[in-house]
């Protein structure tokens, strides 16, 4: 009873602990169909559950615990359940290390797992030392597409379900498109190649001078014509690039994309193009859609549901299209008589795009950084 | 905003699998100090276990293996988890109360398991810093046995840790009429006293209980001397609370609060290198680390190893979610990383959770270093209201005051 009585004494507020308690790291990175793993497991709960400690002299050495890497394994694995869609996947284990963490050694087991289908979601399951020692955790990292997603597994909760965008197909939707929309009203290399395509919608080419339309249904088909090639051409191209059909260097692609810019720009000042201005939004169009298809590419696109995002990415691009044209057309139509419209805003506006787009074209191109600020005031 | 763009851009190449695994290596990095390695030779010693001949642990494994066969068996259980509990605290390694919470596995999630398992439940819970589990625990114990003297001082404890003296000295009375607990019962009166304003007479009560009771087991009169030692440094006398730590010390018994508690007297009293040939094999202590680490730091030749030991320590801490070093890091943050804005936020969650004199000090340390002082009302408020006595906490306000102004 006395003997009892003292272990609620002393040590209570401040833990005075020569060990942390019992931890394992669990790291994944998910690429494709194919998942890979480390995962760290203390010698001394290995040695509790299985005995590491052959000669019971008090020391683990590395011929002991070589001896036993089949059944480390084996115990391990038993223990550690991943699943997609309810059918289990199967690890195989690529080398065994050892590592320090600052309580000691650990078995480090390098592993691969093969799924039957896509991992997402992906259902990880973990019970190793659960049954031992139940305040023993599992730190998870699991890293997607340059999303990292940790979780504690405990005996309380040894079941995570990681959903990247979420199993919701609608809700999946939803998040590429808001992405594709967002990606475009920050995207100013597209706003100003658009606004520099749309700019001289409302007008019409005579000779060295600008004429106002006379109807809004004319200056609208200019730009339906235009927006539609724009769209069809990087629909195109971003569906092949997501795809992996085609694949080009980033450099190139934001170089070109650069240039198309500075070529519209140019076009509203020495007109080469006039009246078929949307095969030009064809044609650099192609480009543009392998630009999103790089941003799309940074989100990581789940293998399973890769339609589903690619629509939604899409789409919301040319809903961001959509609300930049709707604010313009208006606006553009009812000043399109004005002379600060001709020339300062088609003219002056014409030329600062071109020459913002000028330093983004030889920063990328050439892979310079140039301190741009006093460029985009005007823009941000 | 352009190159933010462009950067997230350029990342975007195809992530081949080789990518994955540095990926993976740096990600590694984060948590483990050194690169996975295969060790050269066979012989190679990577990690120490308990030894097999260790009596305490054959005797113990030998129960784990009758309990595996008849698991619900609740003597050898109870029986098995006492022993890890008590190995655990020897050892000073929390992995042996995990090892007694499986063994009390049936009855764990029970709402009312037997009082046997309850009161190890209510311990473990303790010691896992579930505070507010431990004492629905220690209260249906006491509902059920009212002269169960384990779940009445448990919880006087508690309260204790949790700064609420008047409830707590209420248990400890309770303590006092039980059989066989007129000594805990009293020490445990005594430290209340001390923490709410009548220093004096907790010092006179527990002096002559000493006088009174010489034969009281050394570890019940160790925590006496403890409770007199911190007193008396509260109280600024000096001479005095050294006495009471050479005492305690004299018992022969090993006791890591004790360490901590003098260390934490000696850094007060400006003794740094007496701290650290106290403390110099103490390194695999977390809360003892630190105040070596503190003592090296005052003398002016810092440990980085152990500063970064702590750090990584801390950081594991972190990692899985346990809070029960917020008070250790709040300070390690404070007086060697320099960092008073993260050590007045930690202090504060600690603060939250547990409210002895060390707790209130560090939150007003890092205010007055974080020059934020209304963040530190709450703490001054508790202190006015306990009328606790403190030498140094009164210093600190003192200091505050002005800045409040």
């Amino acid at each position: 009873m006395r003997r009892l009585l003292l272990l609620f004494l002393g040590l209570l507020s401040t833990p005075v602990f020569a060990h942390k308690p019992s931890d394992s790291y669990l790291r994944i990175a998910l690429e494709g169909s194919t998942v890979q793993g480390q995962w760290d497991i203390a010698l001394r709960d290995l040695d509790y559950a299985l005995g590491l400690d052959a000669d019971g002299d008090g020391a683990i050495t590395w011929g002991e615990l070589r001896r036993r890497h089949r059944e480390i394994a084996a115990y391990a694995f038993s223990h550690l359940t991943i699943k997609t869609e309810g059918e289990t996947c199967a690890h195989k284990v690529l080398e065994h290390l050892v590592d320090h963490h600052t309580d000691g050694a650990y078995a480090v087991l390098r592993f691969e797992t093969l799924c039957p289908k896509a991992p997402e979601p992906l259902s990880i399951s973990y019970r190793l030392f659960f049954d031992l020692d139940p305040q023993h955790k599992g730190l998870l990292n699991l890293t997607h597409g340059g999303q990292t997603h940790s979780a504690i597994f405990s005996a309380d909760q040894d079941t995570q379900v990681i959903e990247f965008l979420g199993v919701n197909r609608t809700k999946q939707f939803l998040a590429y498109g808001w992405e594709g929309t967002w990606h475009i009203s920050i995207g100013y290399d597209h706003v100003l190649f658009l606004l520099s395509l749309l700019l001289p919608a409302v007008l019409k080419r005579e000779g060295n001078r600008w004429r106002a339309l006379a109807s809004f249904r004319e200056a609208s088909i200019d730009v339906l014509k235009i927006v539609t090639a724009f769209t069809v051409a990087h629909s195109i191209t971003l569906s092949l690039a997501a795809l992996e059909l085609i694949a080009l260097p980033s450099r190139w692609v934001e170089s070109a994309i650069a240039a198309s810019v500075v070529l519209a720009a140019l076009n509203n000042l020495y007109p080469l193009v006039s009246e078929r201005r949307w095969v030009v939004a064809f044609v650099f169009g192609l480009a543009h859609g392998l630009g999103f298809a790089n941003v799309l590419t940074d989100l990581g696109l789940p293998k399973g549901s890769l339609l589903v995002s690619l629509v939604g990415f899409n789409l919301g691009v040319e809903v961001g299209q959509l609300a930049i044209v709707s604010v313009f057309l208006p606006f553009a139509y009812r000043v399109r008589h004005s002379w600060s419209y001709q020339r300062m805003t088609v003219g002056l506006g014409s030329a600062l795009i071109a020459l913002v787009a000028c330093v983004w074209l030889l920063e990328r191109s050439l892979g310079l950084s140039i301190p741009s600020t006093t460029f985009e005031w005007g823009f941000n | 905003m352009r190159t933010a763009i462009r950067g997230k851009r350029a990342r975007s190449r195809p992530i081949t699998r080789g990518f994955a695994i540095i990926a993976l290596a740096i990600l590694g990095g984060a948590t483990v100090e050194a690169a996975p390695y295969i060790p050269d030779r066979d012989e190679q010693v990577l990690e120490q276990v308990p030894t097999r001949l260790n009596a305490t642990l054959l005797k113990l494994r030998a129960l784990r293996v009758r309990l595996a066969q008849q698991p619900s068996d609740l003597s050898l259980a109870t029986q098995l988890a006492r022993g890890y509990i008590e190995i655990g605290r020897a050892e000073l390694d929390p992995r042996y109360f995990g090892y007694a919470q499986a063994a009390l596995k049936p009855w764990w999630a029970l709402p009312s398991p037997p009082p046997e398992a309850l009161v190890l439940r209510a311990i473990l819970k303790q010691h896992g810093h579930d505070f507010a589990g431990a004492l629905n625990d220690l209260e249906a114990l006491v509902r059920r046995d009212p002269r169960n003297a384990q779940a009445w001082l448990s919880r006087a404890v508690i309260l204790q840790v949790q700064g609420d003296h008047r409830q707590a000295l209420a248990h400890c009375a309770a303590l006092i009429f039980l059989p066989r607990s007129y000594f805990l019962g009293t020490v445990c009166l005594g430290k209340s006293l001390s923490l709410s304003g009548q220093a004096e007479k907790a010092s006179r009560l527990l002096e002559e209980l000493l006088d009174r009771e010489p034969d009281a087991p050394p570890r019940e009169r160790l925590w006496a001397l403890t409770v007199l030692a911190e007193t008396a440094a509260r109280l600024g006398r000096s001479e005095q609370a050294e006495r009471y730590f050479q005492q305690a010390f004299a018992l022969g018994l090993q006791d890591g609060y004790l360490l901590m508690a003098f260390a934490d007297f000696l850094l007060d009293e400006r003794h740094p290198q007496r701290v650290k040939d106290l403390l110099n094999k103490e390194t695999r202590v977390d809360g003892l680390l630190l105040r070596l680490a503190i003592a090296e730091k005052q003398l002016g030749s810092a440990s980085n190893d152990h500063v970064a030991s702590l750090k990584g320590r801390f950081a594991a801490s972190r990692l899985r979610g346990d809070k029960i070093h917020l008070g250790d890091e709040a300070r390690f943050t404070l007086h060697l990383l320099d960092d008073p804005h993260t050590a007045l936020t930690l202090a504060l969650a600690n603060w939250e959770a547990q409210r002895e004199p060390r707790d209130a000090r560090i939150v007003l340390e890092a205010a007055l270093a974080a020059r934020d002082p209304a963040v530190a009302k709450p703490v001054l408020d508790a202190l006015n209201q306990s009328s606790l006595e403190d030498v140094r906490l009164a210093a600190l306000v003192a200091r505050l005051k002005p800045i409040r102004q």
